[in-house]
């Protein structure tokens, strides 16, 4: 089977001669205008031991739950985790940047491994050349890691090449509903020396509780990643919001099934 | 000025005509900064708020830097901050690009003047900030450049850019240049001096104190970086939060 469109219903290649691609692929170049299929908010925030992160696993196309299983936490080199928002197949591309930036540095075999803030200096390099050429990644993203000091490393960039770091930040949506939680134990460097695992846990699992309810781009099933500052990388998936109370919708006409 | 990039025509929101989208490659985000020149010292100062549209996205994310140069010069681009940190970024390379190939450290007036180039090099995608620096001069005066996005620039005592630069400079005028200001006796306009360090950061606080009451992308925090001839010196002020 041949899976090029172009090379279908044309005169015989041996008798007419080669069709000109040139043809076929004539017209101005094209770039990303709007995103097609898109992953919502990313949530972050850092604690005493490193950062923890989450992402639902929803990928939608425009209003439609396309996708449900979509992973958007990605584990880069050892020790740090970027979490992508917005469009798929830019997140997807990123991916493979990611992946080759590891592979050539791991043919150095010097002992160096790249870190979350070297990460970040690519990312955010490779964000703003793309929209000086206007022809943009359409994401934002959250790096988490450690510094090279060892202390948690948390930063955000986007479409614009537009950077920076907070105790705690979210993507899209988030930036509305997740940073004001967040920000209650989270507002200032410093402040995430006295969070616990447990209280940045459960402060994550109640943003994305917020999210689903609030959120109609959203899904009530997400990853949540750690990275500590000793290194370790965790992502527990298919984590569920859980204690849900959806009885208000009884009373608001629109909801559900309706009894007329 | 300069016109503001990439306003739709009017013309397409007629009726029946479909609504272009395009991509806008800039944002505001927001902040405001401020230098003062005084007789043996120069300071530039800026808050630390980091915003676009409503959204506070950081309490904290410095945007006066010093350059790996010695005399210190110390420099700020306000405005669209993606644009702002890749000129200090390509500027901190080329002043050090500077000291190698001519085995000294650069001047004030020639870092201005190189920042022109820079800023009029992407004349028609310009970057989209107000920048200030600051330094001293080669005689040990307090100096002070400030520039508009594509280059235009001026050595001057004293300038506010960023947010809230409209509200700060009428009151620098009056406080350090002493515009409208009298001698009581004969009638005579105040004669200009200059201020002092301690009435400078004074005034630099006031300044900012003031703007954050009536600026909502002016606030949290205020660095100041104070560059004499013993070195560069920061110091933070808390600012209103809300």
């Amino acid at each position: 089977m041949d899976h090029m469109p172009e090379n279908w219903g044309r005169p015989r290649s041996e008798i007419y001669g080669v069709y000109n691609s040139a043809i076929h692929n004539a017209g101005p170049a094209t770039h990303t205008q709007q995103p097609s299929i898109t992953g919502t908010s990313v949530i972050a925030l850092k604690y005493n031991k490193g950062v923890m992160l989450a992402a639902d696993n929803l990928a939608s196309y425009g209003s439609l739950a396309r996708f449900t299983d979509q992973e958007r936490l990605i584990k880069v080199g050892k020790e740090t985790v970027v979490g992508i928002s917005g469009d798929v197949s830019d997140m997807q591309y990123i991916e493979l940047l990611l992946e080759r930036l590891i592979i050539e540095d791991n043919y150095e075999q010097d002992g160096h491994n790249l870190r979350a803030p070297h990460i970040y200096e690519y990312l955010s390099r490779v964000m703003y050349n793309r929209r000086s050429k206007v022809d943009p990644l359409w994401n934002a993203i959250l790096v988490a890691g450690k510094k090279d000091d060892g202390s948690p490393f948390l930063a955000y960039v986007d479409l614009l090449g537009v950077t920076y770091s907070s105790p705690s930040i979210a993507t899209g949506f988030g930036a509305y509903l997740a940073v004001p939680l967040l920000r209650k134990i989270a507002s200032d460097d410093g402040d995430e020396k006295k969070i616990t695992e447990e209280q940045a846990r459960a402060a994550i699992d109640e943003c994305m509780k917020v999210l689903f309810y609030r959120d109609a781009r959203s899904l009530d099933k997400y990853s949540v990643a750690t990275v500590t500052t000793d290194g370790e990388v965790t992502i527990e998936q298919n984590v569920r919001c859980k204690d849900m109370s959806w009885r208000f919708a009884e009373h608001i006409h629109g909801y559900g099934t309706q009894k007329m | 000025m300069y016109s503001e990039p990439y306003i739709e025509p009017a013309s397409a929101h007629s009726a029946g005509a479909p609504i272009e989208h395009r991509f806008n490659p800039y944002s505001d985000n927001g902040g405001t900064i401020l230098a003062i020149a005084g007789s043996d010292f120069a300071v530039l100062a800026g808050d630390t708020r980091h915003t676009t549209g409503y959204s506070i996205n950081s309490r904290f994310q410095p945007k006066v830097h010093a350059l790996p140069c010695d005399p210190p010069i110390v420099v700020s681009a306000n405005g669209f901050s993606a644009d702002g940190d890749t000129l200090v970024r390509r500027l901190g390379q080329r002043v050090q690009w500077y000291s190698y190939a001519h085995n000294k450290a650069i001047s004030i007036s020639a870092c201005a003047r190189l920042i022109q180039t820079m800023l009029y090099g992407k004349r028609f995608f310009p970057y989209y900030v107000h920048t200030i620096i600051a330094g001293l001069d080669e005689e040990g005066r307090g100096a002070v450049y400030s520039f508009d996005p594509v280059g235009s620039y001026e050595r001057e005592q004293c300038r506010a850019g960023g947010a809230a630069a409209s509200l700060i400079m009428p009151f620098l005028d009056n406080q350090v240049n002493f515009k409208n200001q009298y001698d009581a006796q004969t009638g005579e306009p105040k004669a200009v001096t200059f201020l002092s360090l301690e009435e400078t950061i004074k005034l630099v606080k006031d300044a900012f104190s003031s703007a954050t009451e009536r600026h909502i992308h002016v606030g949290d925090s205020l660095e100041i970086m104070i560059v004499t001839k013993e070195g560069v010196k920061v110091e933070y002020f808390p600012l209103k939060r809300d």
